[in-house]
Formats: structure tokens, sequence, C-alpha cells
């Protein structure tokens, strides 16, 4: 084992073989050297971390639900801010949330929009999988377009999942909160350099991760890394931040690979390559330019509205 | 039972996860830059960077657990010099 | 017991509503953590604590969440993280927090939670009655169950401190409106002497323990999950005899003395009604007018109901020809939730009483002591309802 790396999760956790979700973890909990504390909603990392009678965590960890780790979490904040009020405690203590797309786009979206709004001092991270991966597979409304997923199979009348995905950047910025970012697991700098950027600043943060799942996306255990940096290299998850409301691209793909590239190395695409999905696949590939299109807008604005001031 | 199932991390119940292997990886000395890359993205922690005993020109070699090492295949995939194999564990 | 001089000095009378009551205890105990959220009829509380804090006379750290989930949801949090932590609600409210009461008292954590007692939608109703806590009753929380504002002062002193020595979430519950919103005269302990009585708050399960790094909320299979159900329950029985020893001292402070249930004119009586808050009080002025008329009636008001205290009823019961439970909700598809304990009770014991159900106030509709009268009328006269009868019901 290595001794460094499990210094706040240790190994022994059920997470599948080739599952990024412990890379995610590891790297944002050592990006500061405070101590810190765990708030998990119910997910893959929960179930696989905490199997009685063994928690892999060698950090303070709590579970209450599926829907309010946010909430669960504003709790410990606030009980840490009024005991430390009565001198109970003295120790600057990092709080950090990690939930999976459900428990940050659907079930978790009530208690992590007031968490945000009032501001709690907690790093929210969403280890983003796209769906209901747990429980086996099932469409979230981080499920992308097109995909094959047990709620929203493929058939005579139906090519998987029919609705975008639901973009919680734009809902999470709209809180007005100090530091966002979208990053990736196959980019672990970048996800570093994000956490410790997050750690240093007060208030409620937020990191999106994306995090590429061997067992429903259907790609050998082996691919995590690579069929995560083809999401970033085809544009369709781009790398970026918002510190107090201003974009800033972390990573420009100078020659994007077309969609497909993505696509093709998973299974649960596998329906769309075939020759009567073809507009589809044009259809996303035109929903990937937009919303790249849109991005680079709100970048550029970002440094205007900076190279004006 | 510990009062309101609230328990603590302990080594000694921790399961061995490389029962699950049906593969392992197999670090080859010569390729092995000790670049650390298998390391960032081991989801086990099982990879650890040793000194060399006859440092060449790299210092480091990448040393696998088994005890943990679920036999994924990822430290393979991510390796810029081809430096670790995946060899069949099924006789 | 006190002497005179230190009795002085120790109680105030005042005249405050049941919520206003609430506030006032918790504005002695200061709590660490308040999370909240508005329902009508438990709003009162929470503004009249918030102005308290507003006016700096107390440091609790009050939150206002966006739904009572997730009010409950950070009470979990904050008490798990060593805060003394409470927060109050009603009804839907009550309803919506379900999922996170057993997480609650799984985890065994110390939450005190103010309910003032409503009815369940649909339809829609913002009046009392007991839907609200008796469908929490399985949830594995302490729940007392309060007549009058007096009570609902003592019960959070009580509650919390209950809490505190069993590892277990209370609910102190009062009667929505009737008991909420009505003034009353009732006597305060000074702040020194709540102080005294409620003491430190130091668990010994702490999240934010950084040396210590505990895991709260883990996943318990087939081989493991039982055993800590039955520890569960193992603790909620036992939270009986922790609460005689707590109404012990508390009535050393206080004067005021608090069995597991009340025993009104029950020592000789051949008819007796059995009820929860509110309405004891006009059960208890129906017994002194049948009493005066020479009819053996008595009252026996339901305090801590859960848990249950089986076998003390079912003695006190023991001498009485018949018995009429007074429900303020209904179990439907089957009895009503107190009548079904009492019938429970009655069925290990040697009682030979005859029982009878009734079923009153549902969504705030009144109860008069006519309707209770009427009760024992039927009482004596050996008219017997196995099967519920409705009080004050249209036909």
């Amino acid at each position: 084992m290595n001794n460094k790396l499990t210094q706040k999760l240790a190994s022994g956790h059920s997470t599948c073989a080739g599952c990024g979700i412990p890379a995610i973890v590891r790297t944002v909990l050592a990006a500061t050297d405070d101590p810190v504390v765990v708030i998990n909603a119910t997910g893959c990392l929960e179930v696989t971390t905490t199997l009685y009678p063994y928690s892999a965590w060698k950090v303070p960890y709590i579970h209450s639900a599926f829907e309010n780790a946010a909430a669960t979490a504003a709790g410990v904040e606030t009980a840490y801010n009024a005991l430390k009020k009565k001198g109970k405690i003295k120790k600057k203590i990092n709080f950090v949330v990690f939930a999976g797309d459900g428990g940050t786009y659907d079930i978790g979206l009530q208690a992590l929009s007031g968490m945000l709004e009032r501001g709690h001092n907690v790093l929210f991270v969403a280890y983003d999988n796209q769906g209901y991966m747990n429980t086996g597979g099932q469409r979230s409304g981080a499920t992308p377009l097109g995909a094959n997923m047990e709620t929203t199979p493929t058939g005579k009348f139906s090519f998987g999942n029919e609705l975008p995905r639901k973009d919680i950047m734009e809902i999470v910025k709209a809180h007005h909160i100090p530091y966002l970012a979208q990053a990736n697991v196959a980019y672990i700098e970048d996800l570093r350099m994000k956490a410790h950027k997050a750690f240093a600043i007060d208030g409620a943060k937020f990191l999106l991760v994306m995090q590429p799942c061997t067992n429903v996306w259907k790609f050998p255990t082996s691919q995590y890394v690579n069929v995560g940096k083809l999401a970033t290299e085809t544009n369709f998850w781009p790398l970026y931040e918002i510190e107090n409301g201003k974009y800033n691209l972390n990573l420009e793909i100078k020659n994007p690979k077309p969609i497909e590239e993505f696509l093709k190395t998973q299974k649960r695409f596998k329906h769309l390559l075939k020759l009567e999905n073809k507009e589809i696949i044009k259809n996303i590939q035109q929903d990937v330019n937009e919303k790249w299109e849109a991005l680079l807008r709100k970048v550029q604005l970002s440094h205007l509205s900076e190279l004006n001031r | 039972m510990e009062k309101g199932a609230t328990i603590k991390h302990d080594p000694k119940k921790s399961p061995k996860t490389g029962e699950w292997r049906n593969v392992r990886p197999e670090v080859d000395p010569n390729k092995c830059t000790g670049c650390g890359m298998c390391v960032k993205y081991c989801p086990e922690d099982c990879i650890i960077l040793k000194n060399r005993k006859n440092p060449s020109k790299f210092k480091k070699l990448a040393e696998i657990n088994y005890d943990f090492c679920k036999g994924c295949g990822v430290c393979a995939a991510v390796c810029p010099f081809k430096a670790i194999k995946m060899k069949s564990e099924i006789k | 017991m006190q002497n005179k001089k230190y009795k002085i000095q120790n109680k105030q009378k005042k005249a405050f509503t049941g919520g206003a009551a609430t506030a006032e205890a918790l504005r002695q105990i200061n709590p660490d953590v308040m999370p909240v959220y508005p329902i009508t009829p438990q709003t009162p509380i929470v503004e009249a604590f918030a102005k308290m804090k507003a006016d700096g006379k107390v440091d609790t750290e009050i939150v206002t969440v966006e739904s009572e989930h997730s009010a409950i949801s950070m009470a979990v949090g904050a008490s798990a993280a060593g805060a003394r932590t409470v927060t109050a609600t009603s009804s839907q409210g009550l309803a919506l927090m379900n999922e996170i009461l057993y997480i609650a008292s799984g985890m065994r954590l110390p939450i005190t939670m103010i309910i003032s007692s409503r009815a369940l939608s649909a339809p829609i109703n913002i009046h009392g009655d007991h839907s609200d806590v008796m469908g929490a009753r399985d949830t594995g929380w302490i729940q007392l169950f309060c007549e009058d504002v007096q009570e609902v002062y003592d019960n959070t002193l009580i509650g919390m401190k209950l809490a505190e020595k069993t590892e277990l979430p209370v609910m102190v519950i009062m009667d929505g409106f009737i008991t909420s919103h009505s003034v009353e005269v009732l006597e305060i302990l000074s702040d020194k002497s709540v102080k005294k009585f409620i003491g430190e708050f130091k668990p010994d399960r702490n999240l934010l323990d950084i040396k210590n790094p505990l895991t709260f909320g883990p996943l318990g299979l087939p081989d493991s999950y039982f055993e800590f159900k039955i520890d569960q329950e193992d603790a909620i029985v036992e939270a009986k005899k922790k609460y005689l020893e707590i109404t012990k001292e508390f009535k050393k402070f206080s004067g005021r003395s608090y069995d597991l249930f009340e025993k009104y004119q029950t020592d000789d009586a051949e008819y007796i009604v059995i009820v929860a808050g509110s309405t004891a009080g006009t059960g208890k002025n129906v017994v002194d007018k049948l009493r005066k008329k020479g009819q053996k009636v008595g009252l026996l008001k339901i305090k801590l109901f859960r848990p249950f205290p089986y076998e003390e009823i079912s003695r006190s019961l023991r001498k009485s020809k018949s018995v009429a439970v007074l429900d303020r909700a209904l179990s439907f598809g089957s009895v009503p939730p107190l009548y079904s304990e009492i019938v429970n009770a009655l069925h290990s014991s040697s009682a030979t009483c005859d029982l009878s159900s009734y079923v009153y106030g549902l969504g705030g509709r009144d109860i008069f002591n006519a309707n209770i009268e009427k009760v024992f009328t039927d009482l004596i006269n050996g008219k017997i309802h196995k099967k519920t009868e409705y009080l004050n019901a249209n036909k």
C-alpha cells in the first residue's frame, strides 16, 4: 500500500476494479494540510468504503442519506462554527462533500442549493459518472443524450436517453459562490490545482469532476483515464473554472477530435454508431460545438471586462 | 455492537481486495523510468516508487503491492513507456 | 425538597403561549445549533427564538434552511459534530423529515425536536391532531406528549436532558394551536437552575474529533444490521428508566413531579379514560364533575408514548371495570394507534377491564366536556365500543 496516498482514504475499499473515484478523493483531500471532515452522499463511494465492520476512512466521515449530503455538511460546519465561537475547538477544519451526479444534479439539488445560497464554508465535490451506477446504471440528469441506460434502454422505438444533460455548472454558478470548476479525473494535476485553490477560498466551493465508469459506460477496466481524456479532447468535457463570476479555460484543445472518438470507446453509445443513428451523432456534435462556443464567449467576456477595468 | 454503528478505521478488518484479481501487472525494470504516472491513477493506491538498488539512468522503480491490486490494468494502460504488462493468473 | 427561600428565587410565574414557553426554555438552554424551516403552527417557536438571538440573548447558530428535510439533515450533521442541536416542526414538515428521523435515531444522535402537532394532508388542514406524530411513532425517537404550556416548558428541559443521557433523539409534542398558541400561566425556573439541570453537552462520539476519526453511517448488511437494530431497541426501552431518573432530578429544581404517565383519580376508579395531549385537561374537568356526583371515574394521561410503558399502564388499569381510549389520529385499515397500545398492554396482564375505542378532534375538530362525559356515561352504562366510535363527527 502506498502510505502517502492512503493517509486519508485507505485501500481495502470495494470500488469496481478500474474505478476513478478513489483517485478523485485522494487527490482532492491531499490538496490541504489542514484536517478534513468528509460528508458523503449515498452512492458508489459510500457503499464501497464503509462496509461494516471496515471503514476505509482515516479521516472523520459521515454519511446520512442520498439527497442530504449538502445539508448534513451545513450542519457539521455550523456545529464547528458554534463550538469554535465557544472556544471548544481551535483548529481550522475543512469540510468536503463527495456526492455522485444523482446526489448533485437530481435528488441532492435542493440541499445543494441551500448550502450554496447560505455560503457554508464547504467544498462540494461531485464525481460525475453520468448516471445511477451504484444501482446498476439508471439514467440521471447528468446522463448524456443517446446513452443506453437501464431506464432508457435502446429498442425499436428508442435510441436511449432522449434528454440532454442538465447544466449543473450554470445552476451552481447562479448561486454566486466564489469558486467552481469543471475537472476530469483523467487530468489529475488540473484537479489537484483546482482542489488546492478551492481550499484556500472561504465560502461554498464546487468541483464537478468527470468520472468515467468502467461498469456502466462499458469499457475495459484499464481505460478510465483514456476515456476521460477523450471526453476533454473532443470538447465534450472542457476543463474550466469560474472564479468570482469570471470564466477561465484551463486547457484549450487545439484540434478537437470528433465526438465519435469519445462515443465509440463505450458500449453505452454503441447503437449510435449504426447508420440509422447518424443524425443523432450529428445532433450530439452540434450540441458539443454550441456549448463549447458558448463557453468560449463567456471566457472571452470575462477577460474583456478585466481589460476594461 | 458499536453505538449507533459508529465505527473506526482498522487495517486489521480490511478486506484484501487482491483476491479479486485474475490478471496481475508486472513491472519491467528495464523500461520503468519511475515517472509515477501509474501511481497517480492506480485506484487502489497499491503502487509505490522505490529507490532502485542499482540506480541506472533512473533512480526510482514502480513496485506493486498485490494485497490490494484488483488487476484492473489502469497502470499498464497509462504507462507512457509500456513498462507494465498484465499477466493472467488463471491457472 | 428545597427550602422556601430558595424556591422563591428559583422560580417565577409567567404567562406564555406554548410556543413562547418553548422559546424561553431554549433561551435558558442556549443550544449550539438550530436549523429551522417555517410551518404553521410551529412558527411562533422559532420566530420567538430568532428574536432572542437578534436581541443578543442567545448565541445559538440559527440556520434558516430550504426544507424540513434539510432542517433535520442539518441537525444530524450538527449533532454528530458534537453540537447541542434543536429544531421544531409540524405536520407535513415532520412527514417530510421521516426518512432522516430513522437516521437520527439509528446513529443515536441526541437531537431535541419540538412538535406542534397538526393534521396531515389531504385535504390540507392546518389545525391540531396527532396524525403527524403518530406517523413518526416507529422512527426510533422518544416521544413525550404535553398537556399544557407548563409541561411544554418542563418537557423541553427534560426532553433535552433525556436525549443526551440516552443518546436518542426526542420529540416534545404539544397540540397545535390549542397549546402552541394559547396563553397560560406557568412557572419558569431561573436561568441558573436550568443551566445546572441541563449541564454541559459532552458526547462520547464526536465527528469533529480529528485525533480520533470516526465513521458515522456505514453500510450494514445482513450480517450486522439486525444486531444494530436490536441494540437500538434495547436503548429506547432503557430510556424509561433514565426518564424517571431525570424527572426525579427535575423535581428537585421545580417541585413538579412527572411519572411515565399521569394518573388522575384512577386509584379507585372503575371507569377510566386514556388520552394524550391537551384534551387531558378537558377530561380532568369532566372527571371532577362526575366525581362530585359520586361516580368512580378517572383519567390516565399519556406522557411517554415511545418507549411505551406497557406494564406500568396495565398495572394501573387492573382494578377498573372498563376503559375508553381516546385517539386523535387514525391508523388507516387498523385500530387507532393509542388504542392499539392499550390493547397490547392489557393482553399480557391480568387486567380484565373492557376496552372502548374513540377517535376525536381530527383536523382540529373541537372536543367538548359533553363529548367526554358521553364517553364516561357509555362506560358506566356498559356500552363498549370495540369498533371505533367517532366523537363529535357528523354521521
